[in-house]
Order: C-alpha cells, then sequence, then structure tokens
C-alpha cells in the first residue's frame, strides 16, 4: 500500500523533473537578446492599455459554482459505486434518488437561466 | 516462472533486482532503485513516444486534407518531429514583461506532468503497470484537474488579454466537461466493483462498450474537450484569441504545451481502450503478458484515429454552443444513464450475458429518448435576424467590361 503512494510520488517527481529538464536545456542552448520592443505584451501590434489583472465576466463564475455542486457529489458517489456489488437493491435505489435529487438541482439551475451563456 | 520472450519487462526486473541483491543492497533499497528505474522509463518513454504522435498526426491530418503532410526529412518524412525538435530547442524565451514569473515558468511543466501523471495508473500488460491504485479513477481524475491548473496558470500569469481570456475559457470548458465525464465513470465502477484500473480491465470479460455505451460516448466527448482540441478548441481559437493561454510563450516552454495536448490526446485514447474495450485483454493475453501490450496498442491507434478523424473532420464550436451540449445535454445524459444501468444492472448480477444485453438495450433506448427528446429541444432554431438583401444583379447599361482582378 504505501510502496504505491512511494511509487506515485516518484512518478510525480519524475514527470515534473522530464520537462523542468528539457526547459532548463533549452534555456541553456537558447540566444538570450532581449530588447524592449521584443519583451512588451504582445496584442497584435497595439501597444497594451491598462493591466490584463482585472475583475471579469461573472459567468465563468457561476459555472464554476454549479462545477462544484455537481464535484462535491460525484465524491459521495464514489463510494457507493465501489460498493455496488455488496448493496442490497434497496441500498442502489437510495443512491438513485439522490442522483435524481442532484438531476432536480440541474433543473434547478437550468431554470433559473445558470446556464445560460451571456 | 514465464520465458523472458513472454513478459521481458517482468523478465528484466526480476533479473535486476537479483543483481542488485547480489551486491548486498538491503530489500527496500533495491524496491526504491526499481520504483525510481520503472517511473522513469514510464514517463521517458512517453515524452519520447511524443515524437511519434507528433508526425503520426500530421500525416494523418495531411491526408484527410488531401495533402501529403511532412515527407522530406526521412522516409515518408518520419524524421520531421526530431528536426522540429532540434530547431525549438534552440529557440529564444521571449519572456514580457510584467510576467508573474513563478507562475509563468511553472504552467508548462504542470501541463505536461498532469498528462504523464496518468500513465502510473495505466496497466500495460497483465503484469507490467506502473500502480494498480486502489483509487485509478480518482487519481486519474484528479491528474485531469492538475491539467486545468496549468492552463489557468500560464492564463493569468502572461499578463496578457488574450491569454486571460483563454484561461478562462479553458477553465470554463475543462471544468464543465470535468461533471459529466466523472459521471460517466462511474458506470465502469459500478459494474467492475473497484476503482482500480487494473480491476476494471480484469472484470471486462464482455467489453464495457456494450455495456455501457452512452457512457463511453460521454467519455469519448468529454475527454476530446478535456485535451482543448478541435472541435473544442475554444481555448485556442486563432481566429479569436490569437492562441489564447499560451500566447505569451516561445521556444520549448510552448513547445511543452504542444507536447502535452498531443500526449493527452494520445493518453485519452489509451484511457478509452483501457476502461471500455478491455484494455490488454484479447485471446491468450493472460498467458502470454506481451501479447495483451499488442492488443492494448491496437486498440489504442483505432481510437487514436477516430480523435485525430474528429480533429480533421468538424468545425470549432462557438462557445455557448460547447455550454449547452455539456450542461444541456451531456450532463443530464450521465446522469440518467447513470441511473438506468445502476436499476438495470443490480437484478441480472448472477447472469453476465443477460446483464450486458440488458444494459445495452436500455442504453440504446436512453441515448435514442435523448437525442429524439431533450437533444431537439434544447437545440435552438435558427432565426432569420433581418430581411433577406436583394441579390446583386448588375444594370445592362451599366455593366462594365470584365477585368482581370489578378488574383
Amino acid at each position: 500500500m504505501l510502496s504505491e503512494w512511494l511509487y506515485v510520488g516518484v512518478f510525480f517527481l519524475i514527470a515534473m523533473f522530464l520537462p523542468a529538464a528539457a526547459i532548463f536545456i533549452a534555456g541553456i542552448l537558447a540566444p538570450k537578446k532581449p530588447n524592449p520592443i521584443k519583451s512588451s505584451t504582445y496584442e497584435c501590434g497595439i501597444e497594451t492599455v491598462g493591466p490584463a489583472w482585472i475583475q471579469f465576466k461573472a459567468q465563468y463564475y457561476i459555472y464554476t459554482l454549479v462545477f462544484l455542486v455537481f464535484d462535491v457529489e460525484v465524491v459521495l458517489l464514489f463510494p457507493w459505486a465501489v460498493a455496488y456489488h455488496q448493496l442490497p437493491l434497496f441500498a442502489v435505489v437510495e443512491g438513485v434518488i439522490f442522483i435524481l435529487i442532484l438531476l432536480g438541482g440541474l433543473l434547478y439551475a437550468w431554470r433559473k437561466r445558470a446556464l445560460e451563456w451571456l | 516462472m514465464t520465458p523472458w520472450y513472454q513478459d521481458p519487462v517482468q523478465f528484466i526486473a526480476e533479473w535486476l533486482r537479483g543483481v542488485l541483491l547480489g551486491w548486498g543492497m538491503p530489500p527496500s533499497g533495491v524496491e526504491l532503485v526499481l520504483t525510481v528505474l520503472g517511473a522513469g522509463t514510464i514517463a521517458l518513454l512517453a515524452m519520447l513516444w511524443v515524437v511519434f504522435l507528433i508526425w503520426y498526426e500530421r500525416k494523418l491530418i495531411g491526408r484527410i486534407q488531401d495533402r501529403f503532410g511532412p515527407n522530406r526529412v526521412g522516409p515518408w518524412g518520419i524524421f520531421q518531429p526530431i528536426a522540429d525538435m532540434l530547431k525549438i530547442f534552440t529557440k529564444e524565451y521571449i519572456t514580457p514583461e510584467g510576467v508573474d514569473r513563478v507562475p509563468y515558468n511553472l504552467a508548462p511543466i504542470l501541463a505536461v506532468a498532469s498528462v504523464l501523471l496518468i500513465w502510473a495508473v495505466i496497466p500495460f500488460t497483465m503484469t507490467v503497470m506502473g500502480v494498480n491504485l486502489n483509487v485509478g479513477i480518482v487519481y486519474i481524475i484528479a491528474s485531469g484537474g492538475l491539467g486545468v491548473l496549468g492552463i489557468i496558470l500560464a492564463g493569468w500569469s502572461s499578463n496578457n488579454k488574450y491569454a486571460l481570456l483563454g484561461g478562462f475559457r479553458a477553465v470554463a470548458q475543462l471544468v464543465s466537461y470535468e461533471v459529466p465525464m466523472v459521471v460517466s465513470l462511474l458506470i465502469p465502477v459500478i459494474l467492475a466493483g473497484s476503482l482500480g484500473v487494473n480491476d476494471i480491465v480484469m472484470a471486462q470479460r464482455i467489453p464495457y462498450l456494450l455495456s455501457a455505451p452512452v457512457a463511453a460516448l460521454i467519455f469519448f466527448i468529454t475527454s476530446m474537450a478535456e485535451t482543448g482540441r478541435s472541435p473544442f478548441d475554444l481555448t485556442e481559437a486563432e481566429s479569436e484569441i490569437v492562441a489564447g493561454f499560451n500566447i505569451e510563450y516561445s521556444g520549448l516552454k510552448f513547445g511543452m504545451f504542444y507536447v502535452a495536448e498531443f500526449l493527452h490526446a494520445f493518453t485519452v485514447s489509451l484511457l478509452f481502450a483501457t476502461l471500455f474495450l478491455g484494455g490488454w485483454r484479447g485471446p491468450l493475453a493472460e498467458q502470454v503478458p506481451l501479447l495483451g501490450f499488442v492488443y492494448l496498442v491496437v486498440k489504442t491507434f483505432v481510437v487514436y484515429f477516430v480523435v485525430i478523424l474528429f480533429r480533421g473532420s468538424l468545425p470549432r464550436f462557438r462557445i455557448d454552443q460547447m455550454m449547452d451540449l455539456n450542461w444541456k445535454l451531456l450532463t443530464p445524459l450521465a446522469l440518467v444513464s447513470l441511473v438506468v444501468s445502476a436499476l438495470v444492472a443490480k437484478p441480472l448480477e448472477e447472469m453476465p450475458l443477460a446483464q450486458t444485453l440488458a444494459l445495452l438495450v436500455s442504453n440504446g433506448i436512453v441515448l435514442i429518448l435523448f437525442i429524439e427528446g431533450t437533444g431537439k429541444k434544447v437545440q435552438r432554431k435558427r432565426e432569420i435576424v433581418g430581411k433577406p438583401r436583394p441579390l446583386a444583379v448588375p444594370h445592362p447599361e451599366e455593366q462594365q467590361p470584365a477585368q482581370s482582378t489578378g488574383g
């Protein structure tokens, strides 16, 4: 059990190391000749006005909220799915009712026009 | 013990273990060395494999578009990606003023790492796999989430408006499509009764494509969206936001996003083959593990071919259409098919063949009902805005002699 997670940890380090090493080596090989024009922000040849770090369109936030609801729900559903074979029909139906309530939540968000792209 | 030609990887591992133990290393140290070597081999091979993937995809896209594709460097242009790689290694990193340096440099690394991490749990043969985690599916989803993080970091830290727009779009898209994907992944988990990827493969006496066709379809579409490729490439739509989140990247930092995209497409095919087409399973695969690897590769390439075909033949979605497709069709469809599968599979647990048949039929009914009912209702009617304009007919007297426009 522990060795499995050791493997995942080692794999994570290697997976981070490989692209990092490639980028580092390319950084040594590549020329470095920056100048003010070259390192200005790209905007199709026009000079940028104002910062890019602004508050922007709440629609994205609503989508993320809806996503959060469903993600938490799925976390609750995974144990149910794993135990499916040991569960009696009653418990399966309970899980189904849970999903149906969730489907109701989706319909609610739909009716409240949270899913419309404005 | 099986002869070496039936399971070479296991053979090498055993041999190495023997050698290291013979040198007097402690057993835990030997395990650590083998772990590092195994993980390093899989990750390195996956990275190098991209070179082939890029060539394969460019060649195929070329053929789809009635071109030759790369055909100059080496036979059939097979060394083209190597030439490209040599070039990109010597390209300057142009780092714009005012970027947030730490996330800016971390983003391409995370993008690649998130895809590579999935390879840790994929069973290549019956015996050769990174690790059979008991939470494999959750692990795969979590690695996908890391990819979203890489993209939002890139979009935010670049201090560029196009990049920010691309980053926002990417998060909206990837996060939304994760919902039906996760729900559709629950169905194989229900049928196999385990979250371990190898356990799911072991349980597939009949490939889950037959027991859970709707889940397979949803998984395929949503994972295409997760890769951010055409027709879901709104995050880097050239005609709208130039290059999206990776606009300020150059040299190999851009190359890493490119690598991540191609590798992700292949990894998705690999996952699809593993979860829905039976992975390494096939005739004799349990006696000869090497044969299982061949089956897996063949299945993966069939799926990968379809992925490329999608990319080559479908136009890009509009962003509201894409969101509608996800929230108003795929998510309810995934939830309903989960409910139906859970209810249908339970009474027929003792009879696998009847269970598969019942699941196939019920899935088909769900799909047809959805497409006929909800799908058509959700689809917006085309509205004609404004009056039709009169056709331009030149007046006979004003007609000019035909002039060459010069092309």
